[in-house]
């Protein structure tokens, strides 16, 4: 029996859905901010006659601070002073628009809703104010939550004014006007995330720190290989161990598995040591499956080959085969394996099915795929799933696909009560969506001075559609946009093939997808095309670059997304893609005098509709790297959070970091090797010794993505800069299996 | 029984082999202290245990008899230790989720060494891993308070 002293308080805030955090997790957030005394001009924003102003986060922070920024730009229109601001996160609601939060679009795809929403609110405080002093609203402006005349001088705050303008009719969208960039008060300038004091005193709540009355904790044993199905497992054994409740099998998913949980044998106990202790007894003998045979290392080779052959066109401009009869030739084939998500907080879900309804508390990036994840597995209506976003311990991509949520949802239906899953360590990574692995072979006609007059490459690997669909083998059009058919170099004849590659475990994406491999791929071999030409890199890139345009890529043969974004608001402009390029270069005083042993790299890629170039200094000591210097400059336009946006940068440098010098998982018999950070490491504080310095080009163009665009530049960038201190060519990853020392 | 105090309050239990983590968590519900893998590799567990930092999920709780528990709920009394300014002033977290540990591993690090290099910085902190990369503003929120803790 435990005595416990005095965490009552607590006990109680949790129990009753309220925590410390002020992140609201029961239903009184919707009662309330619906009350006819407030102001809801727009389903993002609520005035109380009290004077808080309620704005709620819709999309997911794990992160970004995208819960401070995205309420940040409403209230900046509004002319809200931040201490009257309240933050509330959304459940998944299509009211909200899409919640889905991944592909680094939470600023571009809302941004311009963010600023309506306060500009909606602000028009009618206008009107309302304007109304009592009997002026032109147009002769007032807001600031500090007040209507200002003015003329005049004369102020009101907007807490008086709420029950007038609550009355008045919506704004038309061309009656609204927007503050210039002069006028911004938060955006550009950014403000304190609001969730440090909770993250730094461990008041937080993320996933796994919901308590609810008569929860289960669960965890649960998983086929090895995807796909198989248990044909034993000791029932007895597991209720022996102190603390286990009870026993319950989930049904394995019907292929494609897509969203659903895998199914298996889940222990739920009072406590999650008893229900990992409790798995432990299970013995469970497991049944054959048609990933039996995988074996990543002989799934390398047939990638490799497969990239020799001629594959699937998504670009061709020009007539590559013509042009490159009679050119010198160079060509080199590259490799990056299966990649892991690994955030610190594994998956976790919880969930409460009661009277034909389910609540779920859950860190997930994408609240209505949970919703619906959750209504397909428990054979209900989405109406009747409720889903609350806590804060997320990392998501890197894990964390939109709800199978956890599924999980959570089945077995609080089955027993009868609330129940906790908790993925270990080891689930996680034997059970991840995998980052695909990837083969590519590319090759150049050079001209005589070396610069490629025909370029072409293939990319192999299996497609994130297998998720979604059986029996898919070719990349979607979606992947072949990710850094691969949008090459942005200046070529007159391009060819841009896809090959075949059936997938053997769940394909996912992960922090910038396929600009992994591709900018992996291209910005390693530009610089092989630029040693070979005896040409310096940078020379070299801002040549093969070329003149300053707008690639239209349609004209160029590809059919290229553009990240879902026109591509006249954002065009791909190699301007900017220069630009970035040389300010790198400049900052890491590029083409100094190095001592022996030191090299410097560099790369630029467009991704998520940002420009990111990275500059590495590294020095290599036998088989060990040290990188000494990184400079990364970006333009993603309008920058809103500056702050934000070099976290991320230096955030996406050690991801990078990780990826680059020890990232990988394989498989053997179709079942991952490895299981926890020992051997699945990531890099620590001593892998990532060196400053990052970042510098933000000043913009005004439309904001782009942050969160994953940094990533794909620097291991291209690193591998380029061993090449410049050593000479050996590192064409596949992770760098740590490469013996270095050897030239 | 095995009686420890935890963030000062005096606890009784007859738990044995269950580690510190779940005893935290599940029992006193003090969830503050978070759980990344289970094996003390990530650091994310950290608490102290008079005044060392260790990986609560590797303590069974029968081994703390008579110990000094603080986790990072119970540092300060409202979240203002010299360690938890710097991480906010220095705008370290992201995600956030591993940040009680690494405050806590830097906590130890400044009661032993009050003015630590950046050697010896990295020395204490190396078992303590950031997926979001945080780590140079880690690094600059321990330095900013050098001499400075308690």
């Amino acid at each position: 029996m435990n005595t416990v002293s005095s965490f009552n308080r607590r006990d109680f805030l949790r129990l009753s859905g309220v925590t410390c955090s002020g992140l609201i997790l029961g239903f009184s957030a919707e009662a309330e901010t619906s009350s006819p005394e407030n102001f809801n001009p727009d389903v993002f924003l609520t005035l109380e006659p009290s004077g808080t102003i309620h704005i709620y986060a819709h999309r997911s922070e794990m992160g970004t601070g995208i819960r401070t920024v995205l309420p940040m730009v409403v209230a900046d229109e509004l002319g809200a002073d931040w201490d009257d601001v309240d933050i509330r996160q959304a459940t998944g609601d299509k009211k909200f628009g899409s919640q889905n939060t991944d592909g680094s679009r939470s600023i571009w795809k809302f941004f311009d809703r963010m600023r309506t929403a306060g500009a909606t609110a602000g028009f009618l405080l206008n009107q309302a104010a304007a109304a009592r002093w009997n002026v032109d609203p147009s002769t007032c402006r807001r600031d500090a939550s007040h209507v200002i005349h003015k003329a005049s001088g004369k102020r009101i705050a907007f807490k008086e004014l709420v029950g007038e303008a609550a009355k008045l009719p919506l704004p038309k969208a061309d009656e609204l006007t927007f503050k210039a960039p002069e006028e911004r008060t938060y955006i550009g300038k950014g403000k304190k995330v609001v969730d440090f004091a909770d993250m730094v005193s461990g008041k937080a709540v993320f996933g796994a720190d919901i308590r609810l009355p008569n929860m289960l904790f669960a965890v649960v044993e998983r086929s090895p290989v995807l796909g198989a199905k248990w044909k034993d497992f000791d029932k007895e054994a597991p209720l022996k161990v102190k603390g286990v409740n009870q026993v319950v099998t989930i049904t394995p998913y019907k292929a494609p598995h897509a969203f659903q949980a895998l199914g298996g044998i889940a222990v739920l106990a009072d406590h999650t040591h008893a229900a990992i202790k409790g798995r432990e007894k299970l013995n469970t003998q497991w049944g054959t499956s048609e990933h039996d045979h995988y074996d990543s290392d002989a799934y390398r080779d047939e990638l490799l080959a497969t990239a020799e052959k001629e594959g699937t066109v998504v670009r061709h401009k020009g007539d590559y085969k013509e042009a490159i009869k009679g050119l010198t030739t160079h060509s080199a084939s590259y490799y990056t394996p299966h990649l892991l998500h690994q955030p610190m907080e594994p998956p976790v879900a919880t969930a409460d099915f009661k009277d034909g309804r389910c609540i779920v508390w859950a860190p997930t990036q994408n609240p209505q795929a949970a919703q619906d994840a959750v209504a397909a597995a428990l054979e209900i209506p989405a109406s009747q799933v409720t889903v609350h976003v806590t804060l997320l311990g990392g998501g890197f991509g894990r964390k939109s696909k709800p199978d956890y949520v599924a999980e959570a949802a089945l077995l609080s239906q089955k027993v009868g009560r609330p129940v906790q899953v908790v993925w270990t360590r080891e689930d996680d990574i034997q059970h991840d969506y995998f980052h695909s692995v990837a083969a590519l072979k590319l090759e150049a006609g050079l001209d005589k001075k070396g610069y490629p007059e025909a370029w072409s490459m293939r990319t192999v690997f299996p497609s994130i559609s297998s998720t979604f669909a059986e029996g898919v083998v070719q990349a979607s059009a979606g992947e072949m946009g990710l850094g691969f058919s949008d090459l942005p170099f200046d070529v007159p004849h391009i060819l841009c093939e896809n090959g075949p590659a059936p997938a053997h475990v769940r394909i996912g994406w992960l922090r910038s997808v396929a600009n992994i491999q591709h900018a992996f791929a291209i910005h390693s071999f530009v610089d092989e095309l630029a040693a070979k030409a005896g040409i310096d890199p940078l020379a070299y890139l801002n040549r093969v670059i070329g003149r300053d345009r707008k690639i239209d890529l349609k004209a160029e043969g590809a059919d290229y997304p553009n990240y879902g974004a026109p591509l006249e608001k954002y065009p791909v402009d190699t301007a900017r893609l220069k630009h970035v390029l040389n300010t790198a270069a400049k900052d890491a005083d590029w083409g100094r005098q190095l001592p022996v042993g030191q090299g410097q790299g560099i790369a630029v890629h467009r991704s998520f509709l940002s420009y990111i170039a990275i500059a590495v200094r590294v020095r290599v000591l036998g088989r060990k790297v040290v990188i000494e210097q990184v400079d990364l400059a970006i333009d993603c336009g309008l920058a809103v959070h500056p702050e934000r946006i070099r976290s991320q940068m230096e955030g996406s440098v050690v991801f990078g970091i990780s990826l680059a010098m020890m990232g990988k998982a394989t498989m053997k018999n179709g079942a991952v090797d490895q299981s926890n950070f020992h051997d699945a490491p990531v890099a620590r504080i001593t892998d990532a010794k060196t400053k990052i310095n970042v510098t933000l080009v000043q913009s005004e163009a439309p904001p782009g993505g942050v969160g994953e665009p940094g990533v794909p530049p620097f291991a291209p960038a690193l591998c380029n800069a061993i090449f410049a201190a050593t000479g050996k060519r590192v064409r596949s990853l992770p760098i740590k299996e490469h013996d270095l020392s050897e030239a | 029984m095995t009686t420890l105090t935890i963030d000062g309050h005096v606890v009784e239990t007859d738990e044995k082999d269950m580690p510190l983590l779940w005893f935290l968590r599940d029992k006193l519900q003090k969830t503050g202290t978070r759980f990344g893998c289970g094996k003390g590799l990530c650091g994310t567990c950290t608490v102290l245990v008079d005044n060392h930092a260790v990986r609560s999920c590797q303590f069974p709780v029968f081994a703390l008899d008579g110990k000094k528990v603080t986790t990072i709920e119970g540092l300060s009394e409202h979240g203002d230790h010299p360690l938890q300014k710097a991480w906010q002033e220095k705008n370290v977290p992201q995600c956030g989720y591993c940040q009680g540990g690494q405050i806590l591993s830097a906590v130890a690090l400044l009661n032993s060494d009050p003015n630590p290099t950046d050697e010896a910085i990295d020395n204490a902190m190396v078992g303590n891993i950031c997926r979001c990369g945080t780590y140079g503003r880690i690094r600059e929120a321990i330095k900013s308070v050098q001499g400075g803790s308690q």
